[in-house]
């Protein structure tokens, strides 16, 4: 099993659902998240006063996925949060030791 | 809460209720007989016309019922306007601690005016010796003043209505401080400071001005408070700047706004109740106080563009802090001049003030390097300067026949003596208060924010 960690930006998020449900994938964790990247953060003026705004909001997505279906998630995240301008993200594929059903006790693939 | 509690609780509550219905019965039947009455009058109009006039009186009700209005348009202006325009402008850790300025000053001043501020500033029991520095003290605690008695300097409508409509003004004047020193200043200490300032600072000058003193004899012009409200708060605001020196981490931390549409209401307010402060100030519903209205609404949108176009050009932005801002220093430089320019005088003052204002905002107190956190100083110092000033250039005897001999030298000496009164008189206020309690925060209390340190509360996440 994998666990895919996907930073997007926060406009990407439908259009990432709707591409992860079309392959049936039917669970996520979604988490409001600063950071930055490449694209650096960006400056405020207020009366003449400049800011530096380094952190930018992203949000992280956690998907946990069989070992089969983890390269089409990924191509899928790529695709769907994809704009082409800096900013657009990262995705990170983990190992994943053990899933538990908290419900039901279910483990291992049948958890996911 | 326990069962007997409750009904303990409930008992009481209907006893209240059974004393109120017995009061009220005689209350409904002297209804009834005084409903009777006008019938009876009118049943005998000849017997009415034949019996010797009453003394006319001199109120006008068209005057009263503009003036009550005004008084409530203005204390809008500061809560909740000011508080709010202020409250987006801070950190989120200090947006309580801001609002809370802003009323607590509405309770603090309404208080001291009803004691001893509408005395001193606004009455003169001798008219053979005009109080030259300071007015009577025969009206404290109003005493003296009922409903059918009227102040000289506006003798058309209730002393009531005069006073508690020169209350609203003398409340936002002190509000307007607190932007200088916003984040930083404890609230025991502002409170001190504000009451003080009060009776040592405000009650004078607008004695001085409009109270039958001295600057109002040598002529100044100012109909609603250019140099009373605007200079003599940007000044007291700039002395506490200085004073209290910078906020912990200014220049390396980012203080930005936390919350502008918060500062759009505030605004919005602000221009609104700016009609009950510059049309009020003819103290007459007429057409002076239509002047002021126009002159008013002209001034404060030219000086929203001026800013924000002078910005957009500068950095590239047209901002919606900087036409708010821009806005805000037309109504500051307007206001003296509302009652004394014509429209085009009312447009240049408000261009001049828009870019003058976002200068002294964005440029000057960078040069000089003090921390005037929201700006007191450069809107309000400087925009009152701007528009007291030009109010001498452009004053149009058309317009308000005392402007008949403006000039920019009478302005200059009304100014000046404004400042150096302002400016010495906050300063030694400031170490008394500094003396009794400090004036900040620990460092680690400013660093947790205002509004948990001095008051236990903070804004929902």
């Amino acid at each position: 099993m994998k666990l895919v960690v996907a930073i997007i930006k926060p406009s990407r998020l439908e259009e990432v659902r709707q591409a992860l449900n079309s392959l049936d994938v039917h669970g996520m964790t979604v988490t409001e998240v600063k950071g930055y990247g490449r694209q650096k953060g960006h400056s405020e003026i207020y009366r003449g006063t400049e800011y530096a705004v380094h952190f930018l909001p992203k949000l992280k997505i956690e998907i946990a996925v069989d070992d089969a279906q983890a390269d089409a998630v990924t191509q899928a995240i790529r695709d769907s949060a994809q704009t082409g301008r800096i900013g657009d993200g990262k995705i990170f594929v983990f190992d994943l030791e053990h899933v538990t059903r908290i419900r039901t006790g279910e483990t291992g693939t049948a958890a996911l | 809460m326990t069962p007997t509690r409750t009904t303990k609780l409930l008992g009481i509550a209907s006893l209240a209720a059974l004393a109120a219905l017995a009061l009220a019965v005689p209350a409904l039947a002297q209804d009834a007989s005084t409903a009777a009455a006008p019938a009876v009058a009118a049943a005998a109009p000849a017997a009415a016309a034949a019996a010797p006039a009453a003394p006319a009186s001199p109120l006008n009700s068209g005057d009263t019922a503009w003036m009550l209005t005004s008084m409530a348009l203005v204390l809008m202006m500061t809560i909740p306007g000011l508080g709010l325009f202020y409250g987006g402008m801070v950190r989120k850790k200090n947006v309580l601690a801001t609002v809370m300025q802003s009323f607590a000053i509405t309770c603090v001043v309404t208080v001291l005016w009803y004691l001893i501020g509408y005395s001193i500033a606004f009455t003169n029991d001798d008219p053979s010796k005009p109080g030259t520095f300071i007015g009577s003290f025969a009206h404290i605690m109003l005493a003296g003043i009922g409903v059918n008695s009227v102040n000289p300097l506006a003798g058309t409508i209730p002393e009531y209505v005069f006073s508690a409509f020169q209350m609203t003004f003398a409340i936002i004047t002190p509000a307007l401080i607190c932007g200088a020193f916003a984040e930083r200043m404890k609230f025991s200490a502002l409170l001190i400071f504000m009451t003080l300032w009060l009776l040592f600072v405000y009650a004078p000058i607008a004695h001085w001005v409009w109270g039958g003193g001295f600057l109002g004899g040598l002529g100044v012009l100012g109909i609603a408070g250019g140099t009373v409200v605007h200079i003599n708060a940007g000044v007291a605001g700039l002395v506490c700047a200085l004073v209290l020196g910078k906020r912990k981490g200014f220049g390396s931390t980012n203080m930005a706004p936390h919350n502008l549409v918060l500062t759009f209401i505030g605004a919005g307010l602000l221009w609104v109740g700016w009609f009950g402060f510059n049309a009020g100030s003819a103290v007459a519903a007429n057409g002076l106080a239509g002047a002021a209205m126009m002159n008013t609404q002209v001034a404060t949108a030219a000086a929203g563009l001026a800013w924000m176009f002078t910005e957009w050009a500068v950095v590239k932005k047209p901002s919606v802090l900087g036409i708010l801002s821009g806005a805000v220093a037309g109504l500051v430089a307007v206001t003296p001049a509302s009652g004394f320019v014509n429209p085009t005088g009312a447009f240049i003052i408000g261009i001049v003030a828009g870019i003058g204002c976002y200068y002294a905002a964005a440029h000057l107190k960078k040069m000089l390097g003090y921390d005037d956190s929201l700006d007191a100083f450069g809107v309000h110092g400087i925009g009152g300067i701007i528009g007291a000033l030009l109010t001498g250039v452009f004053a149009d005897p058309a317009i308000n026949s005392l402007g008949q001999n403006h000039s920019i030298i009478t302005q200059i000496e009304g100014i000046v003596v404004t400042i150096v009164w302002t400016a010495v008189v906050s300063w030694i206020i400031l170490m008394i208060t500094k003396l009794l309690v400090g004036l900040r925060p620990s460092e680690s209390e400013e660093e947790e924010g205002l509004d948990i340190s001095q008051h236990g509360e903070s804004v929902a996440e």
